[in-house]
């Protein structure tokens, strides 16, 4: 809860659901490209392979990785854009 | 009577013409039924043989056949570009102002290229999605006396997608012969985070990526090219010099398709259903080949094994029974060949539910893609395999 309060406004959502790997991945990279530092993404994947290659590739982009939750039968990934 | 109408003269649509034709001769002989394609050029063109004029191996005049020849005699085709699709009165408006209505819309209306998103792509970067392109790549080739190549992906998705590493391991096998490996690097950048998306293959070619001394760099999303240094520079901040440098173009669906409300802007992939190729629930309008959203390789091979389906769902509407499942339901069947250089290649084959298991690359994967491209002028098209 109060991590829920803590953490910043999501300012995008991808919905990713139903897409495959790399579909998520590629979809919040193009959100990334289209969003300013400071806003905070939140990607829907259904595929499992995003909870590893998303986290990775936010690593490598040196962007921020604040949260992952296990939804009904979705993760959803939340990423802040630091530049 | 009922009209059918295909937009595009490509591998979906000169099949799904063909097949048609070959399930409602009848109706056709009555009048009950039209069949018209509409093609852009009126040539008909094997891009998957791009890829051999740059490494010197085909003529680009062998890659281009008039639509004509290959449609069945009796489906009509014209010749023109499409302005828009008016759904209220399901008529297509080719841009000279000529309306053809449909009562069965099919959209094989392929992917284009648009390099031009990339600053710099067109004196930086060669590419092999085009004919000319591709001889330029092989003149960009035969200068090259040794250095830095690097070969990337400059966005997603792409038409053909082992085609980069294909080109990798051809291009590696060439410097050996001409004895300028031990002068040159190769570099291999890929958007994700193996060597290719699905993960069997990647974990076939990486080792071969490893044998042949390629340098794999992943998550190498292409940003900007700098084109005094030379530098090609990647979304996550990776920077790599290059004397030659070879990018896939980034790709999108035709522009008609998101101004007619078909297909959602800045794509342009038409929102198609993975089972019946329906686009956007639209009981009467199929989409196949890479103008759709599905997560398949954009490849000759999928709008092959497409096309039946969408053949099976008119005929089912057409002749007023259900559609029969064996036929008219798309399971994600793919084949494709894959060169990895010195005169071998494997086989990858897959579905939605079972991802592909090349066998060990040989040297008779490699003839059957010789032979393939040889032949299909008389095979695919014509509905024979």
């Amino acid at each position: 809860m109060l991590a829920n309060l803590t953490a910043p406004a999501v300012t995008r959502i991808v919905d990713a659901r139903g897409s495959f790997c790399p579909g998520p991945l590629m979809e919040l990279i193009r959100a990334i490209r289209e969003s300013a530092p400071g806003q905070v993404i939140a990607v829907y994947s259904s595929d499992s392979g995003s909870r590893i290659d998303v986290p990775k590739w936010i690593e490598k982009a040196g962007h921020r990785l604040l949260e992952i939750t296990r939804r009904d039968g979705y993760d959803e990934i939340v990423v802040e854009k630091t530049h | 009577m009922k009209r059918i109408l295909i937009l595009g003269g490509g591998v979906g649509g000169t099949l799904t013409a063909n097949l048609l034709i070959k399930r409602l001769r009848r109706q056709v002989k009555a009048g009950e039924v039209m069949i018209t394609v509409v093609d852009q050029t009126g040539q008909h063109t094997y891009q998957p043989g791009f890829m051999y004029i740059a490494m010197g191996a085909e003529r680009a005049e062998r890659l281009q056949r008039p639509e004509r020849g290959l449609l069945d005699k009796r489906v009509h085709l014209v010749i023109g570009e499409v302005a828009r699709i008016d759904e209220s009165t399901q008529t297509v408006l080719l841009t000279d102002g000529l309306p053809i209505a449909y009562d069965y819309l099919v959209l094989a209306t392929g992917s284009r290229i648009v390099p031009e998103e990339i600053e710099h792509f067109a004196t930086e970067a060669y590419h092999f999605y085009t004919a000319d392109a591709a001889q330029e790549l092989r003149r960009g080739l035969d200068a090259f006396t040794g250095g830095r190549i690097v070969i990337g992906i400059a966005g997603m998705p792409y038409k053909c997608p082992p085609a980069p590493l294909e080109v990798a391991f051809l291009i590696e096998a060439e410097l050996r012969q001409r004895g300028l490996r031990e002068k040159s690097e190769l570099h291999f950048c890929s958007p994700i985070g193996r060597a290719f998306t699905i993960e069997s293959v990647s974990a076939m070619a990486t080792p071969i990526l490893e044998q042949k001394g390629i340098e794999l760099h992943t998550f190498f999303n292409v940003e900007t090219i700098d084109a005094e240094r030379h530098i090609v520079q990647s979304l996550e901040g990776e920077e790599l010099p290059y004397e030659l440098l070879i990018l896939v173009p980034p790709h999108k669906g035709q522009q008609f398709l998101v101004d007619s409300g078909f297909a959602p802007a800045p794509g342009g992939w038409l929102p198609t259903d993975r089972a019946t190729l329906e686009v956007g629930g639209r009981p009467n309008v199929f989409a196949l080949g890479d103008a759709t959203d599905l997560p398949l390789s954009k490849a000759g091979s999928t709008a092959h094994f497409e096309a039946p389906v969408v053949t099976e769902r008119i005929v089912a509407s057409i002749q007023g029974r259900t559609v029969d499942p064996r036929h008219g339901e798309y399971l994600g069947k793919v084949m494709c060949f894959f060169e990895v250089g010195d005169g071998k290649g494997t086989l990858l084959q897959f579905d939605y539910e079972h991802p592909p298991r090349p066998p060990k690359p040989n040297q008779l994967w490699h003839l059957g893609k010789i032979v393939f491209n040889k032949t299909y002028w008389h095979t695919v098209p014509k509905g024979r395999v």
